[in-house]
């Protein structure tokens, strides 16, 4: 967003010996926190979504499940998914969560996008689509961790979850924050959101849910949507949520690893194909008409010849 | 010129299949590059705004792909190793430093060349599945992520290895004189022929002699 142009931590295909604009770099880091065990599935956090942000998906149908639309798409943002699951004791539980954008603090889109300032990630720590910047090329959506970005059939290009990136410039909450009616989406900085999770989570284990916890993963340095879980020592129950997110090996080793080696393998063959041609010469041809054959034998062990006839 | 001189090497054919593919692949190249090494950015602007660069991209891949194809089967035949490409891998060195005195036995192609013909041909089919599989308006969706990760960086190795043999080619063009000119027009001189490739020579160009060389290229 053009408000936070001062504040820009990262930029996509972007090398760091170009710093970017950080005279707001003081900037307080802010999270979303999302205590799935408050959560009813309402879905307004969905209506409000796509209000504030002004996307009119089409009406889809029913899958045989309560996800509706069944999943993110380049116009809905956040999906509540619906699992069910049996514990141990053969009780079942329905476990809801609020799919998006994590916002993480090492973002794999922003690491795989090749377009320069396509994906931008601000001091607060939102990562923003630049959507006029974006190519469509869909590298993002095999640097994410999450499976998160979606391609529009429309105009080829990526979208999700902004963190309402314009809200929270102007000091307004995200739009699922304001609308969550039973107060399960909370917002503020990075370091309350924390404070506050912890707070319920010692409720949750107070209440029996032993295993419930802060999700706020390490791998990918931690992120800006965060969950309570009540379940934290099984992400993936939630939806495939994954247990150690991080950037594949596959893409460090094609953008950190290779970038590199494919420059010094460029170097390495210019230099030595100019160097060959100062040591060695042209290759040329002796043009004199052609002797006896017998004398093919010398002919052909000149050295480099100047009478050559030129390509 | 003494058209008597000289003997046709490339036919039209396939020198047209040469020159197309060549004028698609700095396309697909420089346009690859500008996203392999975003900091070149700007190489991809041969192909227009980055946007257009990324819808022409594939399709002029598969361009290069086809015309590729179009010359294996043209020139394979002329590509399988055989006993005497032994006797050039051992004098690589003279004919490196452009100090081989002795016949190499060298056949139309000599074995560094077949090794690029073998090389580009396996890069492009690499680059050529790869590319359908991470084409994101029409395949990527098929394929799960995990298997896009991989074909991406399968897509930029094989991309960079043939860039660097292209390059290589490029040079060897350049420091062989009459090589270039030879793709052009088709024709190299005697001299060129028995120097280079004398098996090839020997056995299809002397045994004509003396021939009025044909211009039907």
């Amino acid at each position: 967003m053009g408000m936070q142009s001062q504040d820009i931590i990262r930029r996509s295909a972007t090398n760091g010996l170009t710093p970017l604009p950080q005279a707001r770099s003081h900037e307080q880091e802010v999270a979303k926190l999302i205590d799935v065990s408050l959560c009813t599935g309402c879905k307004g956090c969905q209506v409000a979504c796509s209000e504030w942000n002004d996307l009119r998906d089409e009406v889809g149908h029913n899958v045989g499940v309560y996800d509706n639309p069944a999943d993110l798409t380049p116009e809905t943002w956040t999906v509540i998914r619906f699992d069910e699951r049996e514990d141990e004791a053969g009780k079942l539980e329905w476990l809801l969560r609020k799919e998006g954008c994590m916002h993480c603090a090492e973002p794999g889109c922003l690491k795989a996008c090749p377009s320069p300032g396509a994906i931008l990630q601000f001091a607060n720590g939102i990562v923003d689509f630049q959507s006029e910047q974006c190519i469509g090329c869909g590298y993002c959506v095999a640097g994410c961790p999450f499976d998160i970005p979606r391609i529009s059939k429309k105009d080829n290009r990526a979208y999700k979850c902004t963190l309402c990136a314009d809200r929270v410039a102007v000091g307004q909450e995200p739009a699922c924050v304001k609308t969550c009616p039973t107060g399960a989406i909370s917002f503020g900085s990075k370091a309350e959101m924390k404070d506050l999770a912890a707070t319920r989570v010692e409720e949750l284990k107070g209440r029996g849910h032993n295993g419930a916890g802060l999700y706020d993963p390490a791998g990918v340095g931690g992120t800006h949507v965060m969950y309570v879980l009540t379940h934290a020592d099984q992400p993936s129950l939630y939806h495939r949520l994954p247990d150690d997110p991080h950037i594949s090996p596959v893409v460090r080793g094609w953008k950190e690893w290779l970038k590199p080696v494919g420059a010094l393998g460029f170097i390495a063959t210019l230099a030595g194909a100019f160097a060959h041609y100062m040591g060695v010469g042209a290759n040329t041809t002796d043009e004199t008409p052609p002797a006896e054959p017998e004398k093919e034998l010398e002919d052909a062990g000149q050295g480099p010849n100047d009478n050559g006839r030129d390509a | 010129m003494d058209n008597s001189n000289l003997v046709l090497r490339t036919k039209l054919i396939d020198r047209l299949f040469h020159w197309s593919m060549v004028s698609c692949f700095m396309l697909v190249a420089l346009s690859g590059l500008s996203w392999f090494f975003p900091s070149l950015n700007w190489l991809g602007y041969v192909l227009g705004p980055p946007q257009l660069a990324r819808v022409l991209h594939p399709f002029l891949g598969i361009a290069v792909f086809t015309l590729l194809m179009c010359m294996f089967v043209r020139f394979v035949h002329h590509n399988l190793f055989v006993r005497t490409d032994l006797t050039w891998f051992k004098h690589i060195m003279e004919v490196l430093l452009n100090k081989h005195g002795q016949k190499l036995q060298i056949g139309k192609y000599n074995a560094g060349q077949k090794i690029l013909f073998w090389g580009i041909m396996s890069l492009i089919s690499l680059l050529f599945v790869s590319g359908l599989m991470i084409w994101r308006a029409y395949f990527a969706a098929l394929f799960p992520v995990p298997v896009l990760r991989l074909a991406l960086l399968a897509h930029s190795v094989a991309g960079l290895a043939l860039i660097l043999l292209v390059i290589g080619h490029i040079y060897m063009g350049i420091w062989v004189r009459g090589s270039i000119g030879g793709m052009i027009s088709g024709y190299v001189s005697r001299a060129w022929a028995r120097q280079h490739h004398d098996r090839w020579y020997e056995e299809e160009i002397a045994p004509t002699k003396p021939l009025p060389s044909k211009r039907h290229g």
